[in-house]
């Protein structure tokens, strides 16, 4: 694309990626969550792959692909940490440990990042998850129908 | 004969949908509310989240959540099965 969308683009992607990041990190406070955020950042991906062609993001597949693998194993390990009672069950609320803090009264958005138990690591799993599901699909559809497709 | 059953085993999943519309509740009124009081009233002590909608996705309902990510998992195992270069 022309110098003036590069140039764009180049503003806007470190921008849209921290609002990702800030709605997957947030996800147990603020509206939003994994799959919300990785969305943003696969959206991201599309604003690079528009501005600066597919062909230099074709190796980031390999890389983007395992990843989506560990985010679904993180989630699927994270559910089972509470096997002990039941599947899905929130080990880690209220332990007083890593988001383990008591949650503050209802109010305007308190920000206790610390709370909420597995929910916000479960988050992230998922974040990870759509972050390389979606960017991998964006760049191969992106890819596609190419003369050395 | 076998295109008489399929249009009779239609026509039964056609009555059941009807009638399972004809028994929703009139639009706008929540009448059976008991899950979402205890939802809001609990879910801060429970999950020990301010996100409610968070702590119904990831704790209440995270089997709905798996399923989720199955789906997009599928939909990216099929995408780089379709699109992916293949030799010769």
């Amino acid at each position: 694309m022309s110098v003036v969308v590069r140039t764009v683009s180049r503003v806007v992607a470190p921008v849209a990626l921290a609002f990702g990041a800030y709605v997957i990190m947030h996800g147990h406070l603020t509206p939003g969550g994994g799959f919300q955020g990785g969305a943003v950042v696969a959206s991201v991906v599309a604003l690079l792959v528009v501005a600066f062609g597919a062909e230099r993001w074709r190796k980031w597949t390999h890389a983007l692909l395992p990843l989506e693998d560990v985010g679904a194993m993180a989630f699927v390990i994270l559910a089972f940490l509470g096997l002990g009672a039941t599947f899905f069950r929130n080990v880690l609320a209220g332990s007083g440990g890593l988001f383990g803090a008591p949650v503050p009264r209802l109010g305007p958005n308190p920000g206790a990042l610390n709370t909420a138990g597995t929910l916000p690591l479960m988050n992230w799993a998922v974040g990870l998850k759509v972050i390389a599901g979606l960017g991998a699909v964006v760049i191969l559809l992106s890819l596609f129908g190419r003369e050395d497709g | 004969m076998k295109r008489w059953l399929f249009a009779a085993a239609l026509l039964v999943l056609a009555g059941y949908l009807l009638g399972g519309s004809a028994w929703l509740r009139p639009f706008g009124g929540p009448i059976r509310s008991e899950m979402d009081r205890y939802f809001i009233e609990n879910a801060q002590a429970e999950v020990a989240a301010n996100n409610v909608v968070t702590a119904i996705v990831f704790d209440y309902r995270g089997y709905d959540t798996l399923g989720e990510a199955t789906v997009l998992f599928a939909a990216v195992v099929g995408v780089v099965l379709m699109l992916r270069k293949v030799k010769g």
